[in-house]
């Protein structure tokens, strides 16, 4: 850019007040670029650290709880924890930023996402010696979950929870409909009938629903449905496998359950738990993060609930789960004490984590933890801890995991499912359209 | 202070200033610092943004910073033959076919009206125009709770009025046939406020004397309106339309937030595919090569807008 002409004979006072002002703002443009460059930490000496996290729900307010507490007992640590909308609000957030190595320092993200964030170009790995040295061992996290976090034998990401679809029931309603047990706990079923006769007895004493399930999150239903009876479902280069049989058989139960009245026919994430609050619903089939919730309800106006594992369908109670887990976006670099100042924070987090379970439902991974008498003895949280075992995985795909693109496609399918605007067998043969669509993109992440 | 005893001195100056030229040079120049910070944030996040997306566009550029190769026509080619995009395109359309008349049609007759209120105008300004400035997480909230099957506010009242089966309440946002129907009702209650503004400003600025002179000709308020009003408010609709127009093609947002796109992709518009495209799929090549074809799409609705209008004025 040519400068600035001088102007002819003296300075005239507007030259002087633009000039003075350009100067002046590219004086303080300057300073702020450098400031970018030199300060990593915040400006009173503490070491930041960011988080990201897609807990919207009920849980994130217990994150936000032990949030406070951390910064509390390390004054020399600022962190920064900042929230996206659940799913892929959050998830385009993270890839975008990692992308640029402009994401967070740490960040929550459902294991079985990992593949799917393309841990090679966006993730920093973990050594197993840092963890160490800030207190975390190997040994303390369940094995089946510990292997879910290493792609190419680097270790990506550090679980927090196993998380699952469980079953809520409201003690008032189900005594009345005479389904609990001397115990007041929730009756054993065996089998689809029984569990429907179940809740036509509860939907005679509601007079609305027998059940209440978000009928957009049908993938979930339907995965721990499908594994119930043992299907499979296995993704190759251009093909992919699964059991018709099965499948229909489970998307039949959503079909059917609608189409009698027992559960509603459409319920958002928000309307599915109010259905339960106002009592519309004796029971309802979401995620165990709802407890907190609950307890805010009961709280405010008295509510007597509990919950228990998913209904035992095809001979087992196998549920739909996912593991809430840290990893670390990519940095073009490092500062060192950010980073001992993140991995203390992760660490601290999950030597905490009884919180976590007691507050957000979840079941902690770290093992300290749940082996303790005091987790063992927590309610309603024993009641349902056989979810540890129960709890089945998404399929193994890009495309797959917890608001990923199968989970929302199938999702948006189901609905129409539970809307008695698509029969089972034509969903099916849409979900194996959309299976086909989706194996034929580009693998992003290959 | 310096300036204030030179004050007289410049004023007396002013006389002997240097030719006009010179002046107006100097001044120009001066202009350019008030412009350089826009320019600059202009050139930075839009000039080049652009380019740069034509230029991925012949690549396979991942957003995961996978290495990326130049691949020709090959997206261009796929996004022609991609029947997903199509459909989205077509639901685009529609959402623009829908919105748009009520949007401009009614904005003129709220205007014609509020322009007659005398003792509540300012009352109705404020209300017909208040939901526009709500953010749209906002209004979407609002009418997602609207419609809501169990206990909204509609279905509550159709089943009151007994239009609608309490057993079986319309799922509004999820249903194949009143889902776009839904979002475009919405859209049309919040934005509406705009060209209604935009109306009333162009009612106010005819001469009331032209009305006068043709109601002592005997000219009906019918005659008026189709003779007097309508056509000199014929310039504030073409603007009207094109904002409107470009506004439609460029529905996300309530999309987004009201339907996802549902039910079976029956609202999933341009916008939300090339957000699908781009940032699940990661494809930001793909999904650059989409926004060009939209891109492309809206410049020539605008460009056929404009000639239309302007030769009418001619």
């Amino acid at each position: 850019m040519r400068n600035h002409p001088s102007p002819p004979g003296s300075l005239s006072r507007r030259a002087l007040l633009t000039g003075t002002a350009a100067t002046a703002g590219l004086g303080l443009a300057g300073l702020s670029l450098a400031g970018c460059g030199s300060v990593t930490g915040g400006l009173d000496g503490r070491t930041r650290v960011k988080q990201w996290n897609l807990l919207a729900g009920g849980d994130g307010a217990v994150m936000t709880e032990m949030h406070d507490q951390f910064s509390a007992e390390h004054p020399d640590v600022e962190l920064q924890a900042t929230t996206f909308g659940w799913g892929t609000p959050f998830y385009t957030r993270l890839v975008m930023g990692a992308s640029g190595g402009n994401a967070s320092d740490i960040a929550t993200i459902h294991l079985s996402r990992l593949k799917s964030v393309s841990p090679a170009t966006l993730l920093d790995p973990i050594e197993i010696d840092e963890l160490v040295d800030h207190g975390l061992d190997p040994s303390d996290f369940p094995a089946q979950v510990w292997d879910k976090c290493f792609v190419d034998d680097r270790l990506y990401a550090i679980p927090i929870d196993t998380h699952a679809l469980v079953n809520y029931y409201n003690r008032t309603v189900c005594e009345q409909a005479g389904v609990l047990n001397p115990d007041g706990t929730l009756l054993e079923t065996t089998g689809v009938e029984e569990y429907y006769d179940l809740l036509r007895a509860v939907q005679d004493v509601t007079g609305e629903y027998g059940t209440s399930l978000d009928t957009l999150g049908g993938w979930r239903q339907f995965w721990a449905w499908y594994r119930q009876a043992d299907g499979e479902m296995t993704f190759g280069d251009d093909d992919f496998e699964m059991d018709d049989d099965k499948a229909l058989q489970a998307i039949e139960i959503m079909y059917r359950m609608s189409e009698e009245g027992l559960c509603p026919r459409f319920a958002d994430g928000g309307q599915c738990s109010a259905n339960f609050e106002t009592g519309a619903a004796g029971l309802v089939q979401v995620g165990n993060w709802e407890i907190n919730r609950f307890k805010a309800f009961d709280e405010a106006q008295g509510f007597d609930f509990s919950m228990t594992e998913m209904p035992d369908f095809f001979g087992n109670r196998r549920t739909q789960g996912d593991c809430h887990s840290y990893v670390l976006p990519h940095h073009n670099s490092w500062d060192p004490d950010v980073r001992d100042a993140t991995l203390t924070y992760a660490a601290w987090m999950l030597q905490h984590s009884f919180r976590w379970g007691e507050g957000g439902g979840h079941t902690p991974a770290y093992l300290p933890v749940t082996e303790s008498a005091e987790y063992q003895a927590l309610q309603p949280n024993a009641e349902y801890s056989g979810v540890v075992d129960n709890v089945q995985f998404d399929p193994d795909a890009w495309f797959s995991g917890s608001a990923a693109r199968l989970f929302d496609e199938t999702g948006s399918i189901f609905n129409q499912v539970y809307g008695l605007a698509m029969t089972p067998e034509e969903a099916l043969a849409l979900i194996k359209e959309r299976i086909r669509s989706l194996l034929a993109l580009p693998n992003p992440v290959d | 202070m310096t300036v204030k005893t030179e004050t007289p001195a410049a004023a007396s100056a002013a006389t002997k200033r240097p030719p006009a030229p010179t002046a107006r040079k100097k001044r120009s120049w001066v202009g350019l610092w008030f412009v350089l910070p826009f320019t600059a944030f202009y050139a930075l996040f839009l000039v080049w943004p652009t380019f740069l997306g034509l230029y991925y566009s012949f690549t396979d550029k991942s957003l995961t910073g996978r290495p990326a190769s130049w691949v020709g026509l090959e997206n261009w080619s796929e996004a022609f033959g991609d029947e997903r995009a199509w459909s989205a395109l077509w639901n685009t359309a529609e959402f623009t076919l829908y919105s748009t008349p009520p949007l401009v049609v009614l904005a003129i007759v709220l205007a014609l009206l509020v322009n007659r209120a005398r003792k509540l105008g300012w009352f109705l300004r404020m209300a017909f125009f208040a939901p526009f400035v709500v953010p749209v997480s906002v209004v979407t909230m609002i009418w997602i709770w609207i419609y809501q099957p169990d206990g909204g506010l509609l279905n509550h009242y159709l089943q009151l009025l007994g239009i609608q089966d309490a057993a079986a309440p319309t799922i509004w946002l999820q249903g194949e046939s009143t889902a776009m129907w839904s979002v475009v009702l919405t859209t049309v209650w919040w934005t509406m406020g705009f060209n209604f503004l935009l109306y009333l400003a162009a009612l106010q600025t005819i001469d009331p004397n032209v009305y006068e002179a043709s109601s002592i000709d005997g000219a009906s308020w019918w005659r008026q309106l189709w003779h007097i009003t309508l056509p000199l408010l014929k310039r504030t609709t073409a603007l009207v339309i094109v904002l409107q127009l470009i506004a439609s093609l460029r529905i996300f947002d309530q999309m987004y937030l009201m339907t996802g796109g549902g039910p079976n992709r029956a609202t999933e518009v341009a916008i939300h595919y090339i957000y699908i495209a781009g940032f699940e799929g990661y494809r930001i090549g793909y999904a650059s090569a989409l926004s060009y074809v939209l891109f492309v799409l809206i410049l020539i609705v605008s460009i056929v807008q404009f000639r239309l209008f302007s030769r009418k004025e001619d």
